[in-house]
């Protein structure tokens, strides 16, 4: 051994020494979560400000990807609490046993629909998101294509080749627009209503958010997309306009849950507690118009007007569930099998 | 008969002494373990979830009869297999003009030429897409070059898989063309062989193995790859989507482990042809050989260099396009350049931390990476006994390459995070990083450490034996010095691999250890296009950086160590 690596290695030891020395003050909570990256830190420092030796540790990454790792992690889980993740991705951990139910002190205070309905409820809502059609002005002025107001609209054959919407096989948003379209025109209506709308579409994309993006890029007109984009998209300065269907949206909700098997349940239970809150909500709708607080709602910037009043008043999630590979499966086999793209 | 024929037969395996025989087999085995441990026994894990339904309960073959029943099965076989075909006839034959220019004639600018055809390995996949549509989008700048056509589509997924495999098969190719013996050129050119006739009876079977190899390389890269056909391939569906559809849109691991298998295929194919490739291969440079060197030939010197210009000027042009992209305040709207998109805290909490992890663990990769790699493919290729195990080997160094990242860092969950599992304290931070980033680059430096061992004659291991050298003075005096170029490339293709890859780190990732390529994708997600794109053109100003000083070194060290293929 060298002098060197002697020293290395006293380094190293020394290190470990403070870790643990610093870990004996503080839990650190390993948090998996979708949320959008500019939410992370408010979130945390909110957090952590009232909650002092507890320090949140993210783990995020898109819905799709952040529900796989935890499902593939069920035989050791390594997250403490979830927190930020579609409720519908929560029903599917909650299937699997993997979350330990919990009733957040303030959790009494949320709208009914925001709570799942066990007591104690396995997950707890944050705020809602939903299917929104982003419409570029520019592109659809040089097309002289008419502005749609409802989902019937998108389906006349002035749109043809002109909309992109996300695939629901691969998308979580994708298949909430399906589900809320199956939901409110009953299943032969709304398939019939898919077959004309396919014949709209351009093309369908692997993730949610695209079609907003690519209508805010002019690459097509219309996308079929969440409304949380569609603000963003034209808050970055971008010609769209966001549309919410008058015959209701189709709609999911972030929420949080504590993982079964956790090691820091004390401090996993105070985030639970802290992220119903009605401080923890006044962050929320920053970012979204519709929260879990029935009191907390603002006009925020580029948002569509009364967003809680286009949510369709119904949204069985666990319908929905139940029956999401039936009608994935139904799906791919009506519009998956095209080889060539629309032009 | 060709003129394969002129090479003397393979002497025998050297005679080595018994002690050395045991080192040489156990190092053999160690390799063996390591790829059983890292590659079979976590894949191994995962495609045992092909027979469990989502609830774990076991349900036999019903994972893949649910597979075969998908409605869409047969276009995605179709178009999967489409696609490959397509892109791998135009990569290869581009890459193997490209990699002849390079190596066979005396055009100017041949080391500039080299670097820039690595020019889509340093990019992020999502930089190649973002060229694609600002250039044929809607509102791109050459849309009409496809005359209505979408690129959204098969022609968006050709376009980017050219470029993506390009350098891939350009690096073994060049491996494959450097060593050549002039003797065989000059006794034809004596018997008065044309041309013509010399590149198909000298240079091509020469260059067999290593163009078999790029065939299977392209290939498998384009089938297992879902990059490029997520971001541009619109609606046109292929197998490696499907992967996606199955683990990512619906968290379904018995089916994507079974899509994962059927895309096994291909590398199964390629193991065969490897074998047989090999099987065939004589040493190019037998220890009596006179490295080959191209004379001076104006038109053909000048024709070379009008090709490489036009392929390097394609391929700088995307990354300009991109690096346009990263400066652009709002695209297609407002053209304006500015360099806030690479303020990366206003975007990303972990600002420009991820870019530090990137480094780490591309160091790493490329460190441990290099030496396992070469290692284990001199151990396979110069091992005297044992040739089940060297085969069972380099079947095992050929599988990473077909398994699509998705499938093997959802396998490295499986297989590291088990509670049973005590290597378990790896799952967390860089371990696991480099570990699956080395497994998943193995084959193609496997590729290439193989073909640059296979053309080094084993009398040179015959005469160091005869003089009582021991084997591994042999290694580190003669092989590692006479295969330098193709180490450092190994070296540098792990690197720039490392700091662009994503699909498996995405999975095995800890709050601490966010790679910037993780990063770039966070901020597409966000909806920060330009910002993604700043971050992705850091990575490739840094993979560039390396590789420039990688150019410089290898220079010096041809200067040191490869005088020999001077005459």
């Amino acid at each position: 051994m060298t002098f060197r690596s002697a020293l290395l290695g006293a380094a190293a030891l020394l290190t470990l020494a403070a870790g643990s020395a610093e870990a004996a003050t503080t839990t650190r909570l390993t948090v998996y979560t979708a949320l959008e990256n500019e939410q992370l830190d408010p979130y945390r420092k909110a957090f952590e400000a009232d909650n002092p030796g507890v320090e949140i540790r993210w783990v995020r990454d898109s819905t799709g990807i952040i529900t796989a790792k935890l499902l593939a992690e069920k035989d050791n889980p390594q997250a403490d609490v979830i927190w930020g993740v579609a409720a519908s991705s929560l029903m599917i951990l909650d299937a699997q046993g993997m979350l330990l139910p919990y009733a957040p002190k303030e959790a009494g205070a949320l709208k009914a629909a925001f709570r799942d309905a066990k007591t104690p409820p396995a997950w707890v809502g944050m705020d809602a998101w939903m299917g929104a059609i982003c419409f570029n002005t520019v592109e659809a002025e040089k097309k002289k294509l008419p502005k749609p107001t409802s989902w019937a609209d998108l389906a006349k054959p002035e749109y043809e080749g002109q909309i992109v919407m996300p695939n629901p096989a691969s998308s979580g948003t994708g298949f909430l627009s399906v589900s809320g379209w199956l939901q409110t025109m009953g299943e032969p209506a709304g398939w019939a209503y898919m077959d004309r709308l396919d014949r709209n579409i351009a093309v369908y994309t692997h993730s949610g958010s695209k079609p907003c993006k690519m209508a805010a890029a002019g690459e097509y007109p219309i996308g079929i997309s969440i409304e949380y984009t569609g603000a963003q998209q034209k808050t970055k300065g971008a010609p769209i306009d966001v549309i919410l269907a008058s015959e209701g949206a189709g709609w999911e909700m972030e929420a949080t849950a504590i993982v079964k098997g956790t090691k820091n349940l004390e401090a996993a239970q105070k985030l639970a507690d802290w992220a119903a809150t009605r401080k923890a909500n006044e962050l929320y709708v920053n970012f979204y118009q519709v929260t879990a607080h029935p009191g907390v709602t603002k006009d925020t910037p580029n948002y569509p007007k009364d967003a809680e009043a286009a949510m369709i008043k119904t949204n069985d999630f666990r319908w929905a569930a139940e029956h999401r590979d039936a009608i994935l499966a139904e799906w791919s086999k009506r519009y998956d099998a095209k080889s060539e793209p629309k032009k | 008969m060709s003129a394969v024929t002129l090479n003397a037969a393979r002497p025998p395996a050297r005679p080595v002494e018994r002690g050395e025989a045991r080192l040489l087999g156990g190092g053999l085995a160690a390799v063996a373990v390591l790829l059983l441990v890292f590659v079979v026994l976590p894949l191994g894990t995962l495609f045992l979830r092909s027979l469990y339904d989502r609830n774990d309960a076991f349900v036999g073959l019903a994972n893949f009869a649910a597979f075969l029943n998908t409605p869409s099965l047969l276009t995605s076989v179709a178009n999967s297999v489409t696609v490959a075909l397509i892109s791998t006839a135009i990569t290869v034959t581009l890459a193997f003009a490209y990699a002849f220019a390079i190596t066979r004639t005396r055009m100017p600018g041949k080391a500039l030429f080299k670097l820039l055809a690595q020019i889509p390995i340093l990019a992020p996949s999502l930089l190649p897409a973002i060229a694609l549509v600002y250039l044929f989008g809607n509102k791109g700048f050459l849309r009409d070059l496809l005359m209505g056509h979408s690129i959204y589509g098969p022609i968006g997924i050709v376009m980017g898989e050219v470029f993506y495999t390009f350098p891939h098969a350009v690096m073994i190719l060049t491996v494959a063309l450097s060593g050549a013996d002039a003797r065989l050129y000059e006794a034809a050119e004596a018997l008065g062989a044309r041309p013509w006739r010399r590149f198909l009876t000298i240079t091509l079977p020469g260059a067999r193995y290593g163009l078999i190899s790029a065939l299977f390389v392209v290939f498998t890269l384009v089938v297992t790859d879902f990059g490029v056909p997520k971001v541009i391939g619109g609606s046109y569906n292929v197998l490696a989507t499907d992967v996606y559809k199955q683990v990512v849109g619906q968290q379904n691991f018995g089916v994507g482990a079974v899509v994962g298998m059927v895309l096994l295929v291909p590398a199964v194919l390629a193991f065969a042809a490897d074998w047989i490739g090999q099987r065939r291969q004589m040493a190019l440079l037998s220890a009596r050989s006179v490295p080959y060197r191209p004379r001076r030939r104006p038109l053909g010197d000048g024709l070379a260099l009008a090709f490489c210009g036009l392929v390097a000027a394609v391929l700088a042009g995307m990354l300009g396009m991109a690096a346009f992209a990263s400066l652009v305040t709002l695209w297609p709207y407002n053209l304006t350049l500015t360099l806030a998109n690479y303020d990366f805290a206003a975007f990303d909490s972990a600002g420009w931390a991820s870019y530090a992890n990137s480094i780490r663990m591309a160091a790493w990769t490329a460190a441990a990476g290099t030496v396992l790699v070469f290692t284990g493919a001199w151990l396979v290729e110069r091992s005297p006994a044992a040739p089940v195990l060297a085969g069972v080997v380099r079947l095992m160094a050929i599988v990473p390459l077909a398994v699509p990242g998705m499938v093997l860092g959802l396998a490295y969950i499986f297989f590291f995070n088990a509670p049973w599992n005590p290597l378990g304290g790896l799952y967390h931070g860089m371990a696991i990083l480099v570990l699956s980033t080395v497994v998943h680059f193995y084959t193609v430096g496997h590729l290439t450490a193989a073909t640059a061992l296979k053309q080094l004659d084993r009398e040179f291991e015959a005469v160091s034996a005869s003089l009582k050298v021991p084997v591994w003075t042999t290694f580190w005096r003669v092989t590692v010095p006479l295969c330098l170029p193709a180490i450092l490339d190994i070296a540098i293709y792990l690197f720039v691999n490392a700091m662009t890859t994503v699909s498996a780190v995405v999975f095995l990732y800890s709050p601490d250890t966010k790679p910037a390529s993780v990063a770039v994708l966070n901020m597409d997600d966000a909806g920060e296009v330009a910002g993604a794109a700043a971050m992705a053109m850091m990575i490739v100003y840094t993979s560039a950086g390396v590789r420039v000083l990688h150019a410089v070194l290898s220079w010096a060290l041809q200067r040191r160590t490869q005088a020999w293929r001077a005459r």
